[in-house]
Formats: structure tokens, C-alpha cells, sequence
């Protein structure tokens, strides 16, 4: 019946969107029949900028290719470099940058656990959530400087050292708030307006979201347990890691994953702060640009980031490619929209965690 | 007890202080190494422009017969390369934010002292 | 820290589609496509990841040159392929969900096509000469 379909345009404007991002929703009386994504409104250019920054400048540039996710992008960065230049970072910088980029997992997953409520019309835990991650950001600027943009990172381990005692600080805070945490888990889990908003919506099987390449929470709900964590860089190695994974593959599963995600990152956060070995933050003063090519795959908020970097020995770099967790999780996001009801597309587009800023660069 | 969980939470909310500051009144929350806004030393300057090379935002602008340095405060994202890279050290990034302004120069210029005179060509003296 | 495996090979246009469907058959991932632009040929990267060894094949593409697509393996392909037609301007074969280069909406059309124009633009002016007519 081609006659009765409808075509209803969503975002880039939308209350519940983050960042802007187009999808046109193909509708049959109040159901999705097909959605076609559109980006490019926030494109950039940064990965051109690449040619004219020397590539030691360039990270604080790729620290800021998003706001939520920013730590973990300088460190794949800098990594690809080391990579491509064969530098050794000392111990000590790797357990900082681990507890960094949990901090940075810290704080956005307790954002999107506050959009989620906010996009449910749930004002109070959105609030509640938003509280708890203030906590979080003072530390990090007491820390480093900067609430979301650290700028700690530099090609060959860290710029400034984080003392003993402020790590201990930074611990003991995490400790006091952590029984907070744990109530906003339990709410998230068991309460009767959230499992109604949110449980049997988007479901993809297991076989669907390996299928599609999913990454990150968005695959973890639906029971795969993808984690790039495993692979051991940085100080994940040494700490020990599982990744958190769900059965059911619809939107609480998701939300449940996050919720638990975060109590395993201040498990490693304490973890890191007890094994912290001494010694130098840096390499010092380095010689010569990069020559060749490297991939180094890291697990961000959202999901698996990959950095490619080719040199060819100069101070400026050839190419940069950065592919972000959020244009992968496009196409699950296009399956799980066919057959969904108009009203539950907003939180079905808020489960795949949506930084557009980081999708297109 | 799915359809109270945040009875508890929201009974303890009414009940504690709020978590939000009273700014203006009272001052806000900063710390050592909050990253405010960049400054320099100018009378230590010696023009060499190694940071205005540096700069990722393209935002200083150094002039060696003028003697002036300046800082265009609305591109400047306090990413402190050129504090790094600084022979000098004369640039430092400090708490305190500037206060915003609503018409032009958004550049702030920095005047330095004339320079010092040549010291004498020992050949002369001889 | 321990290393990532990552291994690179190079093959041939017309060995892409077959290569893929050995690497679906082995029940890899797939991860990415990139592509390079050196000089005046594009290299394309596919990457697929099994148990955290991510393995790359790349081939080398020039200008006018038709990419076959990996759909009818990987149905979701189409994002990275849209992408390198809309920015690279390369013609890729076949693609699940077509969108005739309305996925990313640019100012110019195919931005990163090797060589960019370069237009000059004026340095502003120093700070002691107030502009005017600004806000």
C-alpha cells in the first residue's frame, strides 16, 4: 500500500539528540517501515589538517575531535606514532593514561545514563546522574587541568607528572562515591518506568550484530563479547580485564551494560592506583617523524576506535584515518529502526550512543 | 519495589543541601592546575616565534622589530604547546579566566621593553 | 604492554571479492574500509578481525577506476563505501544501500580528491587597528 506511506524527517534538530545527525523515517501509520541516515553536518576536515600541523602538535588536535571521548583518541593517537616509531613509554605514564581514559569512560557513560532518563521525560535520575558525574570532572580537573579536554597526552607518554598523593585523593573520592553509583545501577535496572520505556525495544540477535559489525555496549548487550581491551595495550595487560556482556539485545540490556561498566571501571581505576610503578612520565626529546604505517585499535566509551597513521619520515604526516565506534554502529542502528513504533525511535537512537562529532571528524 | 526504587533517592534530595554553588556570590570552584588563560612575561621575550609556529590554532602573532607579542583570545584552546616548547620559559597558563567582552579587539597585545643597546666590539677597545 | 597483531597484504582489484568471502566463510569481522590518496592512486583497506588478530588487505586504485563492492559478504559495507565515493569521488560497483553521493552533505564535492585546490586568503590585521562592523 505505496499510497499510505509517509516520509517524516528526524534531527538534525531534536531535543534528544546530543549532536545533530539526519534520518528520514519511512512511516506507516505510527510504524517505521525503513530510516536512511544523512551526516555531514559537523564535518571538519580535521584528517587534511594533518599535512599542514607537525605531528607533535597534531595530538592536541586529535584530542579534540570530541568532547566526550577525548582522552582515548590522543592516546590511540600517540600510540600509532610510538608504533610507527618504535618508542618505548615508561610503566609509570601507561598506569596513568589507564586511570585517565576509566575516568573518561567514568564520566560518559554516567552522560548517556542522564540522557537516556532525560529522553524517557525522567527529569529527577537525569539530574541525579548528572550530580554524580560532577564529582567525577572535579577530579580530573584537579588532576590534569581540564574537566573534558585533559590535555595530558603527548607523543612518548605524558607532559606532567600526577603525584602519589593526588592519585590516592583521586581513590578515596571514587571509594565514597561509589555506594551512589551502585543506587543509580539498581534504579536503572529495576525500575518499573524505565523496564517499560525500554525493555523488548531494538532487539538485534547475536548472529545479527556480528552480522553487521557492531562494536562496543551496542554489541555487548546482544550477548558478544567484543572488548578491545582484551588485546592488552596499554596497562590492561596487567591489570586483567572481562568485558561485561547482556542476553537479551534490546535497549535495557544496553542500558544494564553501561550502568555495569561502570563499577568495573573503578575496579580498574583502584587496581592501577595500587600497582603504580615509579619512575619517569616521558621520553624525552625525540628526533626525526614517523616513517611507515601502524593500526592500533583501543576501546573508547562507545566501542573499538582505530587510528591508521602513515609517515614517510618527515615532521608532517601523510595520512591520519580515524574510524569511531558510531559510524559502525550505523547500520545495526538502520536494522534495529525497521519495525520500530515513531515514539520509541528516540531512545532507539540514543542506545547506539550517538557522537557525531567524533563520526565525522 | 520496581515501581519506587527512587523513593529513597528522591526523599534524600529533599532533605540535604543543594549540590549547585552560589556563584557569584560565592567564588567558583578552581584548582592549581585549572587551565584558565595564557600569559606571558614579556620583558624575558626574545621573539624568537617558536610559538606562534607551534600553535595548532594559529592564534600568536610575534613581531621582532615592533617587539610585540599578542594572543587572539577566541582562537587560543589553552592547549599549552607553546608553554611547552618555550625556550624562555615565559608563557604560563594560569587559573584565572578572562572576562568576556562584547565588542572587538578580542587580541590582547603585549608591548615589550625597547631593546637592551650592543655591547661593545672588543676589537675597539684594543 | 603487549603488542596488537596486525598484519597488511597487498592483492589485486578482481581478488577482492573472493578474498572477502574467504574471510566470512573463516567467520572473521568485519571492521573498516579506509582509503589513502598518495600521489595520484587511492589505497583501499579492508580490515577483518578474528579473536583480536586484525588482519588488512589493500588495494591500489586509480582515478576512473571501478571498485567492486564486499556486499553481498558484509551487508554492512555500505557506510564506509558511501563515504570513500562522497569524499574520494572513486565509482565502487554494487553497494547494498546507494546513495548517490547524498550521504555526507559537503560544501565542495570530493573534498579529498588528490590535489586540493588551494585558495589564498588575506592575513588579518593586527589588534591596535580596531575592525569595523563587527558584532
Amino acid at each position: 500500500m505505496a499510497g499510505r506511506q509517509i516520509v517524516v524527517p528526524f534531527g538534525p534538530q531534536h531535543p534528544v539528540l546530543p549532536e545533530p545527525i539526519h534520518l528520514d523515517l519511512v512511516l506507516e501509520d505510527e510504524t517505521v517501515i525503513e530510516a536512511v541516515p544523512s551526516i555531514g553536518y559537523i564535518h571538519r576536515g580535521l584528517e587534511k589538517l594533518v599535512e599542514k600541523r607537525e605531528y607533535t602538535d597534531y595530538i592536541r588536535i586529535a584530542e579534540r575531535i570530541c568532547g566526550i571521548c577525548s582522552f582515548t583518541h590522543s592516546v590511540t593517537y600517540a600510540e600509532a606514532v610510538e608504533k610507527t616509531m618504535g618508542l618505548e613509554v615508561p610503566p609509570r605514564a601507561h598506569y596513568i593514561r589507564t586511570i585517565l581514559m576509566e575516568y573518561s569512560r567514568l564520566h560518559s557513560h554516567m552522560l548517556w545514563l542522564g540522557l537516556a532518563a532525560d529522553a524517557m521525560g525522567f527529569e529527577n535520575l537525569f539530574m541525579n546522574s548528572w550530580r554524580i558525574r560532577e564529582e567525577i570532572l572535579d577530579d580530573m580537573e584537579m588532576a590534569t587541568g581540564g574537566r573534558v579536554i585533559q590535555n595530558l597526552c603527548t607523543v612518548g607518554g605524558i607532559r606532567k607528572d600526577v603525584p602519589d598523593e593526588m592519585l590516592g585523593q583521586m581513590s578515596d573520592h571514587l571509594k565514597e562515591i561509589t555506594p551512589r553509583m551502585e543506587e543509580l545501577c539498581k534504579i536503572f535496572s529495576h525500575d518499573s518506568s524505565v523496564r517499560h520505556r525500554m525493555r523488548g525495544i531494538g532487539v538485534l540477535s547475536k548472529e545479527e550484530m556480528w552480522e553487521l559489525g557492531a562494536v562496543g555496549p551496542t554489541a555487548r548487550g546482544s550477548d558478544l563479547a567484543l572488548d578491545a581491551r582484551c588485546t592488552g595495550y596499554s596497562a590492561y595487560g596487567e591489570l586483567g580485564f572481562k568485558p561485561v556482556v547482556e542476553k537479551e539485545g534490546d535497549c535495557l540490556a544496553r542500558c544494564i551494560v553501561r550502568a555495569k561498566e561502570l563499577m568495573a571501571a573503578a575496579d580498574l581505576v583502584h587496581a592501577a592506583v595500587r600497582d603504580m610503578p615509579d619512575g619517569p612520565v616521558d621520553v624525552g626529546k625525540i628526533k626525526g617523524g614517523p616513517d611507515g604505517e601502524a593500526f592500533v585499535f583501543t576501546e573508547q566509551p562507545r566501542g573499538e576506535v582505530l587510528h591508521y597513521v602513515k609517515g614517510n619520515g618527515t615532521k608532517h604526516l601523510v595520512r591520519h584515518r580515524v574510524r569511531t565506534p558510531t559510524i559502525a554502529n550505523i547500520p545495526p542502528l538502520v536494522k534495529m529502526l525497521a519495525g520500530a513504533e515513531l515514539a520509541d525511535v528516540p531512545i532507539i537512537v540514543l542506545t547506539i550512543d550517538p557522537c557525531i562529532g567524533c563520526m565525522e571528524r | 519495589m520496581g515501581l519506587f526504587a527512587m523513593t529513597k533517592r528522591a526523599l534524600a534530595n529533599v532533605i540535604a543541601k543543594p549540590a549547585t554553588l552560589m556563584y557569584p556570590v560565592k567564588p567558583a570552584k578552581q584548582f592549581e592546575r585549572s587551565r584558565g588563560m595564557l600569559t606571558i612575561t614579556i620583558e624575558d621575550c626574545i621573539y624568537c616565534g617558536l610559538c606562534s609556529r607551534h600553535c595548532p590554532a594559529e592564534a600568536i602573532v610575534v613581531s621582532k622589530e615592533d617587539r610585540t607579542w599578542q594572543v587572539d583570545r577566541l582562537r587560543c584552546i589553552i592547549c599549552a604547546q607553546c608553554v611547552d616548547i618555550c625556550p624562555k620559559s615565559c608563557l604560563s597558563i594560569v587559573p584565572e579566566y578572562k572576562k568576556s567582552v562584547a565588542k572587538p579587539p578580542f587580541v590582547d597585545l603585549y608591548q615589550g621593553p625597547p631593546a637592551p643597546p650592543k655591547p661593545e666590539k672588543k676589537a675597539q677597545e684594543e | 604492554m603487549k603488542t596488537q597483531n596486525t598484519t597488511l597484504r597487498e592483492i589485486a582489484v578482481g581478488d577482492l571479492v573472493t578474498e572477502a568471502g574467504a574471510f566470512k566463510a573463516k567467520r572473521y569481522r568485519f571492521v573498516q574500509i579506509g582509503c589513502t590518496g598518495i600521489g595520484d592512486a587511492y589505497e583501499i583497506n579492508y580490515t577483518f578481525d578474528k579473536n583480536y588478530g586484525y588482519e588488512t588487505v589493500r588495494i591500489t586504485v586509480h582515478d576512473g577506476d571501478v571498485v567492486p563492492s564486499i556486499a553481498e559478504h558484509y551487508w554492512a559495507s555500505f557506510i564506509y563505501e558511501n563515504e570513500i565515493h562522497d569524499l574520494y569521488g572513486l565509482m565502487v560497483d554494487g553497494m547494498s544501500i546507494d546513495f548517490s553521493g547524498h550521504l555526507i552533505h559537503t560544501a565542495t564535492k570530493n573534498p579529498f580528491r588528490n590535489p586540493p585546490e588551494v585558495t589564498k586568503v588575506e592575513k588579518e590585521k593586527l589588534a591596535h587597528e580596531p575592525k569595523e562592523g563587527d558584532a
